[in-house]
């Protein structure tokens, strides 16, 4: 099957190049034949890079060990869930699976593109063929990167070396995949740029075109970064889901600048304003996401996530410089094709407040990309490594992501233009009232640390704007067609998916500031407990919790050998049940160990708190065992804010919500709204 | 002439209050823009630290004492059969090296899952006049999250 894979990858490699060449030279001198030529080629180097991936899963399943790929990512005992995704849990793979989706995604674009937006796709497909072309080049010239997945050993090791055991979670098979498809797919809009600018056809199309593929990389990214977190805190055992680590961060910031980008467009689509901003977001992000992926493969920058150190990252360092000088050239011979259609009114207008707002996410976005490369800046300013961590990187943010929170809830409902006072007054009167009086309430209940107190104020702010956008909507549709309220509800939404769907990831970003907060106020204490001992610890509720260690037990289970500690959990002396963590060893089908031990956290979620408990240890031939006991508030939100957000996403992205009978719908309803209003 | 003209006129406009809607965004996102220049200097003031092998500790040891009991991270390598636990304890002691120079640590607490005795390490602390490195916290990396340790 090798042989197979190494072919398909060099078939891919000429196909790239192909289209790439015939794309550009067929826009650019309007050849239909090399147009279809290179179209061609885009569908053809998915269905090759699909064969290649084929090859390797065959491989992966066949536990063809004299593949290197196959014996230094799998085992004979793994279990066939963990199998199946050792296709991206290495460099190598993880390169493919980044080619092929990308090819995927290309093909796509051409496929299901509205036929008013074809204009576009020559240099799209163009485009997409040459980011391909680079990753397959990564692959096919292996003596220099040592990166292909089919490269094959002198010899044929009985047993593979198995998978990390960190990465044998579920949270670990969809997470990175779910990552890798937010990254790729901005490489979409970005060709769609990339188009227009070469094009010149600079008008709000080419945003149009984009709109669900923008909205498809951010959902991804949510989703995958809020499936890290989960990973780290389940898996990791250091009780967090963020630490700031330079690999979080690589993904944190194509994040930030994709949800400026989405708020700032409709800002483009309704004044005319922001031009150049839009395209240089679009361009950034995707250098984002290429940066995120050197990043992760480079070792530039020391990361507890990272690859190992390879020479792949400077053919990533090498791309990412051509493809920054490249856009950015163009970019800069294209301004004055961007000139603004229309000025800044009013500072008290929904413009202004959508610029602070995308001036927030990109000043966080710039703090992030900061910190995480201040080692290497300062090495180069004064020969001297300086690094910053989570104190620095929480300092800086806090207060910003506070004033985004407060925006989240004056943008949408602001007027355009120019808010007059009567507007300020009948948006934002009960707005302002329910966040003075959530903000008192919690300083009556006694906390009193300034950032979670303004937070929580914040968050009773927001929850109400979003509130009351939601309760007119559906008494205008039940007052208007006499619908029932939970009819209307759906109506609403369904109607105006864009606007809706947005409110609903508001309430999950807000869910999310909530979750933080409660994070401030995490407990730990670490105790050594023979059985029967026990260890106590105040909960920030006031509560306390009894942890009595019960013992120790030793078994075998699939692929491991496992120690287990048992606690029995009481709160102010009621019993709440047991919780278990265990210490797994790793072994091969002979029994032999491999990897580091493991940990594995017990934990016990509410709405309110989570318990998490680690085995630290086991005191040598006893039943003494080493806890870490935690007591985080508010995590269980950090879950639900993740799906509400996602769940956002997908009404915005449902598709239909612009076909022309519904879009006459929502005409009518507001001429009915005018008529009545008038 | 026709700069004074302008200058005044913006001066007139900014006393009357009567700025356009462009220059006071401007003047917020300058605003914004240095507060969070503010943060990130005072920010570095209070946590930055130090990120230095063995052998440059010992150079800014050299050439300034009192850099003993300063907030650093340490990055190196185990030294290996250096390392001592003491589970009941929670105490870990080992040495750390670059190739030339190397320093013993000593870290209470509890230690990451991929620490092992050859592994890359990055060590966050305070030397002491004792000449120990006392960490309060100990990062491991494992060849990378996705490698496996070679098999032996």
């Amino acid at each position: 099957m090798t042989l197979l894979g190494n072919l398909a990858l060099w078939v891919a490699f000429l196909l790239g190049a192909w289209g790439a060449l015939t794309g550009f030279l067929g826009a650019a001198s309007g050849r239909a034949d090399l147009i279809a030529s290179s179209r061609q080629a885009v569908y053809a180097l998915c269905g090759v890079l699909l064969v290649a991936v084929v090859s390797l899963e065959v491989a992966l399943f066949r536990h063809d060990f004299n593949v290197e790929y196959v014996a230094a990512y799998t085992s004979r005992n793994l279990p066939i869930f963990y199998t199946w995704s050792a296709l991206y849990a290495g460099q190598k793979g993880s390169l493919l699976f980044w080619a092929t989706v990308l090819s995927l995604f290309g093909a796509l674009a051409q496929a299901l593109t509205a036929p008013r937006h074809r204009v576009y796709l020559p240099y799209v497909g163009a485009i997409t063929c040459l980011v391909c072309t680079f990753f397959l080049s990564v692959m096919v010239f292996s003596s220099i990167s040592h990166a292909n997945p089919f490269e094959r050993l002198a010899y044929t090791p009985v047993d593979g070396n198995g998978l990390n055991p960190q990465l044998q979670n579920p949270g670990m098979v969809f997470h990175p995949p779910m990552l890798y498809l937010g990254y790729i797919s901005i490489t979409i809009p970005f060709a769609f740029a990339m188009a227009a600018l070469l094009s010149k056809r600079l008008d709000a199309d080419w945003l149009v075109a984009i709109r669900k593929w923008t909205l498809l990389s951010w959902l991804f990214l949510s989703i995958g970064i809020c499936l890290g977190m989960w990973w780290a805190y389940v898996e990791l055992g250091w009780g967090g889901y963020w630490a700031w680590d330079p690999v979080e961060n690589a993904s944190f910031l194509p994040w930030l600048t994709m949800t400026a980008f989405l708020h700032s467009v409709m800002i483009q689509e309704k004044r005319g304003m922001l031009k150049k901003w839009n395209l240089a977001l679009i361009i950034g992000s995707w250098l984002l996401s290429i940066f995120g992926t050197f990043i992760t493969r480079s070792g530039v920058i020391a990361s507890v996530h990272s690859f190992t150190q390879s020479k792949v990252g400077w053919f990533f360092g090498g791309f990412l410089l051509i493809a920054a000088g490249g856009s950015f050239l163009l970019y800069f011979i294209r301004l004055p094709l961007l000139k603004a259609e229309a000025r800044l009114e009013s500072m008290v207008s929904r413009e202004a407040s959508f610029l602070f707002n995308n001036l927030l996410l990109v000043g966080i976005a710039a703090v992030v990309l900061l910190g995480t490369l201040l080692p290497i800046l300062t090495e180069w300013l004064v020969g001297t490594k300086y690094t910053v961590k989570a104190p620095w990187f929480n300092f800086v943010n806090i207060p910003l992501g506070l004033l985004l929170l407060a925006f989240t809830g004056i943008g949408p409902l602001i007027a355009w233009r120019r808010a007059s006072v009567p507007n300020l007054k009948r948006q934002f009167a009960a707005p302002v009232a329910a966040g003075l009086v959530t903000t008192l309430a919690i300083l009556a209940a006694g906390m009193r640390d300034p950032y979670p107190v303004i937070a929580i104020g914040l968050a009773g702010f927001v929850l109400t704007t979003i509130g009351q956008e939601f309760w007119r909507g559906v008494a205008a549709r039940h007052r208007q067609y006499g619908e029932a309220w939970l009819l209307a509800l759906g109506r609403l939404i369904a109607r105006n998916r864009r606007r809706y769907g947005g409110y609903v990831v508001h309430f999950g970003i807000l869910i999310l500031f909530i979750a933080f907060a409660g994070y401030a106020f995490k407990t730990e204490t670490e105790a050594t407990l023979r059985p029967g001992e026990s260890a106590s610890i105040k909960s920030p509720y006031g509560w306390t919790y009894t942890f009595t260690h019960l013992g120790i037990s030793q078994y075998t289970a699939l692929n491991r050998q496992v120690t287990a500690a048992t606690v029995d959990v009481s709160r102010d002396g009621k019993r709440v049940g047991l919780l278990t963590t265990e210490k797994r060893q790793h072994v091969d089908a002979e029994g032999n160990p491999t990897f580091q031990p493991s940990t594995e956290v017990g934990i016990k979620s509410d709405v309110r708190e989570d318990l998490y408990v680690v085995l630290a240890g086991v005191v040598n031939g006893s039943e003494q065992a080493v806890y870490r006991f935690t007591i985080n508030p508010l995590v269980w939100w950090v879950w639900y804010g993740g799906m509400i957000v996602a769940l956002g996403g997908l009404i915005v992205m449902w598709p239909g919500g612009g076909s022309v009978s519904v879009r006459r719908a929502q005409a009518g309803y507001g001429v009915k709204l005018v008529a009545k209003n008038g | 002439m026709y700069a004074d003209r302008y200058w005044s006129a913006s001066i007139t406009r900014l006393y009357n209050g009567s700025m356009n809607a462009g220059m006071k965004f401007t003047l917020g996102a300058v605003l914004i823009v240095g507060a969070v220049g503010y943060l990130m200097a005072t920010g570095v003031k209070q946590t930055g630290q130090y990120f230095l092998t063995p052998s440059e500790l010992s150079q800014k040891l050299a050439a300034d004492p009192t850099f003993y009991d300063v907030g650093m991270r340490v990055g190196a390598r185990v030294v290996p059969g250096s390392v001592t636990r003491d589970v009941a304890h929670q105490t870990l002691a080992f040495r750390v090296t670059d190739g030339s120079a190397s320093y013993p640590v000593v870290y209470r607490g509890i230690a990451p899952d991929t620490f092992n005795d050859s592994v890359e390490v990055v060590v966050e602390g305070r030397i002491q006049h004792d000449g120990v490195i006392h960490a309060t916290d100990v990062l491991a990396k494992c060849g990378s999250r996705y490698e496996s340790v070679p098999k032996a």
